[in-house]
């Protein structure tokens, strides 16, 4: 099992499926690393040579950023619209919708589960 | 969508000119202004600015990491006070649960 940007280890799928199984690496940037290195997508990540291997985790290096530094940069990116104190920041801090979606309703994935208010009217109908 | 690139960001044209004449003068001085939705560009960086909130004027003092983003983002519109009216102290300790807000 080849080891490309540290941790991770794809398997005997063919190698455009095993990039995807890096944070960072889709669908389309597998095939265009692929496309860069002249290695036919379909082939096994098992039957690959050293110097194909080596190939491909250079071109992730030079021109990619996968994993932690993606996972970093992106807080990073977070952290910054925090700390000036913009809406998109305060949307963040709150963990609330960040692009301008409605939360009358839904917003469910930001919110997290339901909060049922004791009280509140329509709870007795819900059964809630 | 975002704005076309072709037509550069959006600067109020009035504001601009204000900020440059204080550049000119090496001179900081508040501007009170309800242009919220002029980008901000790196001559901004250090001045301080009263954004209208629909309200009032909130101070916004320009940072380097603000450069790009709009001075409306900086001077909220909306106030949340937190929910609850029946039973305000059981609301108060319900609230903190989620992320203080600021």
């Amino acid at each position: 099992m080849p080891r490309i940007a540290g941790v991770d280890i794809p398997n005997d799928k063919p190698i455009w499926v095993s990039l995807t199984y890096l944070f960072g690496i889709g669908r389309t940037n597998s095939r265009q690393i692929l496309k860069e290195a002249t290695i036919d997508p379909q082939r096994r990540a098992k039957d690959l040579t050293e110097d194909e291997l080596a190939k491909i985790i250079n071109l992730i290096d030079k021109e990619f950023l996968v994993e932690g530094a993606l996972r970093r940069s992106i807080q990073q990116n977070i952290a910054r619209l925090r700390d000036i104190g913009s809406y998109r920041g305060n949307r963040h801090r709150r963990s609330l919708p960040v692009r301008g979606q409605r939360t009358r309703s839904n917003a469910r994935t930001r919110k997290g589960p339901r909060k049922t208010v004791a009280g509140k009217k329509g709870v007795k109908e819900l059964g809630k | 969508m975002s704005r076309s690139s072709k037509k550069g960001p959006f600067v109020n044209e009035k504001l601009f000119a204000k900020v440059m004449k204080l550049n000119e003068n090496r001179a900081k001085q508040v501007i009170k202004t309800w242009a919220r939705a002029c980008t901000i560009i790196p001559e901004f960086v250090g001045h301080t600015f009263e954004v209208h909130n629909g309200n009032k004027f909130l101070k916004v003092f320009v940072q380097e990491d603000m450069v790009g983003h709009k001075l409306g983002e900086f001077s909220p519109t909306r106030v949340f006070k937190g929910h609850g009216g029946v039973k305000k102290p059981e609301a108060a300790g319900a609230a903190p649960a989620a992320p203080a807000p600021k």
